[in-house]
């Protein structure tokens, strides 16, 4: 038997904080590609050290549900589910790399295969520009507009950094939009200043965030302008500076999500081959869909 | 509806291919000769299908055991324990000497056969949960077993007044909010709201339904009720921290008392706190008595003396202030009215409770200035 754990941070405070956990991890539990689905988390529960013991499988495929490596995937998570020998030298990587190491827990007699974070997987490109298609409505969403991938910036991590860039880059090399740029919260250059660094008239905004809250519901609406109080909303999209700034939130809501999670499984040994190959995984009841009201590059 | 036949073919396999003990029913072979035991009959049988003719006549024990050994399965298993508990069997299927606060004397198969027609009662936490036969026509050669789990507060409810779910995942939006719409962060907190109820479902779905409820409560209650429930004590969870929570090991060690019964007494967690301050250095404040062990400080106590910690290194101060006696005693009514969570059921013109919002609003007016209370530090005299 085997098992997936969808390791994420959640909250004391905000109930939404783990609901795009729970819709991911029951877009798998769908696909019965696993024996056995587990959410488990920093602050709610199951608690990551307690997750592990609730499961049968003998093998279990744990994947951080965190936009990039650092203090949580190299030192709270492998401690908490008490992994053996765990190093995060053993990830060999320089920040975006990871992908696996398989060790054992001392608590239970069990295989775990810890993986890489969503937010530094290749497949998590895929998942920033289907979310400027969905904010947009247009599939083919990329002529005459600009993309800005935003993040937290090195303030409290460095490697939050490097995913952003990663993942701009490799969009970039697309040539699909007409410009792609990395912004950032806490460090230049900064979201606040989004349209002085686009020429394109549209430009759409996609916060690699896994969960909504402060920082994507609250900050970055008022710091680019797109409402001058977040509780009354804004428009999609919003007229700021003489662009239109098309804005929905963070991109772990995006229903494709999913599909990173099976990847990072895949890559770490995971018998998913036949979901894997069929495509997408239809995403769970995530509520990322704010409609536009109207067409991008009208 | 027509009866199946009782399902003897798998038991005979069973008998044949080294015999079996299992909840009072005992087959042995030996030399083409079987022997068959139950509570009530001791037979021999020199044949299987002689075997065959006696095991139809005690479809109970077959259909038992064909629930258990072929449905359930899961040797072993803290869902088959679990769900072995909720219909009072002894756990391992045999006297197993198990002692735990959970079990009190084990059913025998015909008690259970006689309790499932109308249901065996169960609670776990907040739930009660209900053991009974899926099909009560063909209870005795059908044996399948079916769950329903709802709030004990609506044990006496009509199924017909109670929202009806039957996916355990719905289990979890229950679980997020109590009855005033609040957050629940703790989810072994006795505040979840009632007024729905799951039905018919099979054993896999009441353990996961279970584990959204209260997550690893099957996980740890097991592992003590076979004496290995691993418990982190208090030091050890402190010195375990990193990052903002490094500071824990600076809490008091008398404040941890305080910290057990602000936050692990019954009313507030219904988890029975097991851990202590250290192994040998155990905590004064009453631990509970439920079910299921709490094995360590959880996220939430953990994040909670983190603010004691800080708020413990300040040095105590003498502070002078005028009060009358009503006044000090009004301090402790509103001090309590909180603590219990009492605040919203104080009346709006109920002046007579100290706790009151306008009698609240008068001391603050009378007795507070822009700073909070009106109160001189007393300096070396
Ligand atoms: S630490 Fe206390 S509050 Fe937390 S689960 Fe255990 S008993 Fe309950």
């Amino acid at each position: 038997m085997q098992a997936l754990v969808v390791a994420a941070h959640g909250s004391h405070l905000n109930p939404d904080a783990s609901s795009p956990t729970y819709a991911h991890a029951d877009a798998i539990r769908e696909t019965s590609a696993f024996d056995e689905v587990r959410e488990a988390f920093w602050k709610e529960e199951p608690h990551f050290r307690e997750v592990v013991r609730t499961l049968e499988s003998e093998e279990v495929f744990v994947v951080p549900l965190f936009i990039s490596e650092g203090y949580f995937t190299e030192q709270v998570i492998p401690r908490e589910l008490r992994l053996e020998g765990w190093d995060p030298a053993l990830w060999n990587s320089d920040g975006t790399d990871a992908s696996q190491v398989t060790l054992e827990a001392t608590d239970v007699e069990k295989t775990i295969h810890y993986c890489g974070p969503v937010g530094t997987h290749d497949a998590m490109t895929d998942v920033i520009v289907e979310r400027a298609e969905s904010v947009t409505g247009d599939p083919d969403v990329g002529d005459g507009v600009g993309l800005a991938v935003v993040g937290h910036g090195t303030e409290r991590n460095e490697n939050s950094a490097k995913a952003i860039e990663y993942h701009t880059e490799r969009i970039r090399t697309r040539d699909r939009f007409a410009e792609v740029k990395a912004l950032f919260m806490d460090e230049e250059p900064e979201v606040d200043d989004v349209t002085d660094y686009f020429e394109s008239d549209d430009v759409v905004l996609v916060p690699l965030f896994i969960a909504d809250g402060y920082h994507t519901q609250e900050d970055i609406p008022e710091d680019v302008g797109l409402t001058d109080d977040y509780r009354t909303g804004w428009d999609v999209p919003a007229a700021v500076d003489g662009h239109r700034v098309w804005y929905a939130g963070a991109v772990g809501t995006e229903d494709l999500l999913a599909s990173v999670l099976l990847e990072r499984a895949h890559d770490a040994g995971a018998d998913v081959d036949d979901v894997v190959e069929s495509e997408h995984v239809v995403g769970g009841d995530t509520d990322h869909d704010r409609k536009p009201t109207t067409t991008v590059g009208d | 509806m027509s009866a199946d036949p009782i399902p003897v073919d798998a038991i005979l396999e069973a008998a044949a291919d080294g015999g079996i003990e299992f909840d009072g029913l005992r087959i042995t072979a030996a030399d083409d000769e079987y022997s068959l035991e139950t509570p009530d009959l001791h037979r021999t049988a020199p044949s299987e299908s002689v075997l065959r003719d006696i095991l139809e006549t005690i479809p109970a024990s077959v259909t038992n055991w064909h629930y258990w050994q072929e449905r359930v399965g899961g040797d072993g298993t803290a869902r088959r324990a679990f769900l072995r508990w909720c219909e009072r069997a002894p756990i391992a299927g045999g006297d197993d000497g198990l002692e735990h606060v959970s079990i009190d004397d084990p059913l025998t198969v015909s008690q259970r056969y006689a309790g499932l027609q109308e249901g065996i009662d169960r609670e776990w936490g907040q739930l009660a949960i209900t053991t009974r036969f899926r099909d009560l026509d063909d209870a005795d050669t059908d044996g399948e077993r079916v769950y329903d789990c709802w709030h004990v507060a609506d044990a006496d409810a009509d199924v017909a007044d109670l929202e009806v779910f039957d996916d355990p995942r719905d289990a979890r939006a229950i679980a997020t909010e109590d009855a005033d719409g609040r957050y629940r962060p703790l989810k072994t907190a006795p505040t979840l709201a009632s007024g729905w109820a799951f039905t018919g479902l099979s054993g896999d779905e009441l353990v996961e339904t279970v584990g959204f409820f209260y997550p690893a409560t099957i996980a740890n209650w097991h592992r003590e009720l076979h004496g290995d429930l691993d418990i982190s004590h208090w030091r050890e969870t402190a010195a375990r921290q990193t990052g903002i929570y490094d500071i824990l090991e600076e809490l008091p060690r008398e404040a941890l008392e305080w910290v057990a019964e602000a936050c692990c007494v019954d009313t507030e967690c219904l988890c029975r706190r097991e851990w202590h301050y250290d192994e040998d250095d155990e905590l004064a404040v009453d631990g509970g008595d439920g079910p299921f062990p709490c094995r360590e400080p959880c996220s939430l106590v953990v994040a909670a003396a983190r603010q004691w910690t800080i708020l413990e290194s300040e040095r105590e101060r003498t502070y002078e202030l005028e009060v009358t006696p009503s006044e000090l005693n009004q301090l402790s009514a509103i001090v309590d009215a909180v603590a219990e969570d009492r605040t919203d059921k104080i009346r709006e013109a109920d002046v007579g409770d100290g706790a009151n919002r306008y009698r609240a609003r008068y001391l603050r007016a009378k007795r507070f200035g822009a700073d909070g209370l009106k109160a001189v530090e007393r300096t070396n005299e």
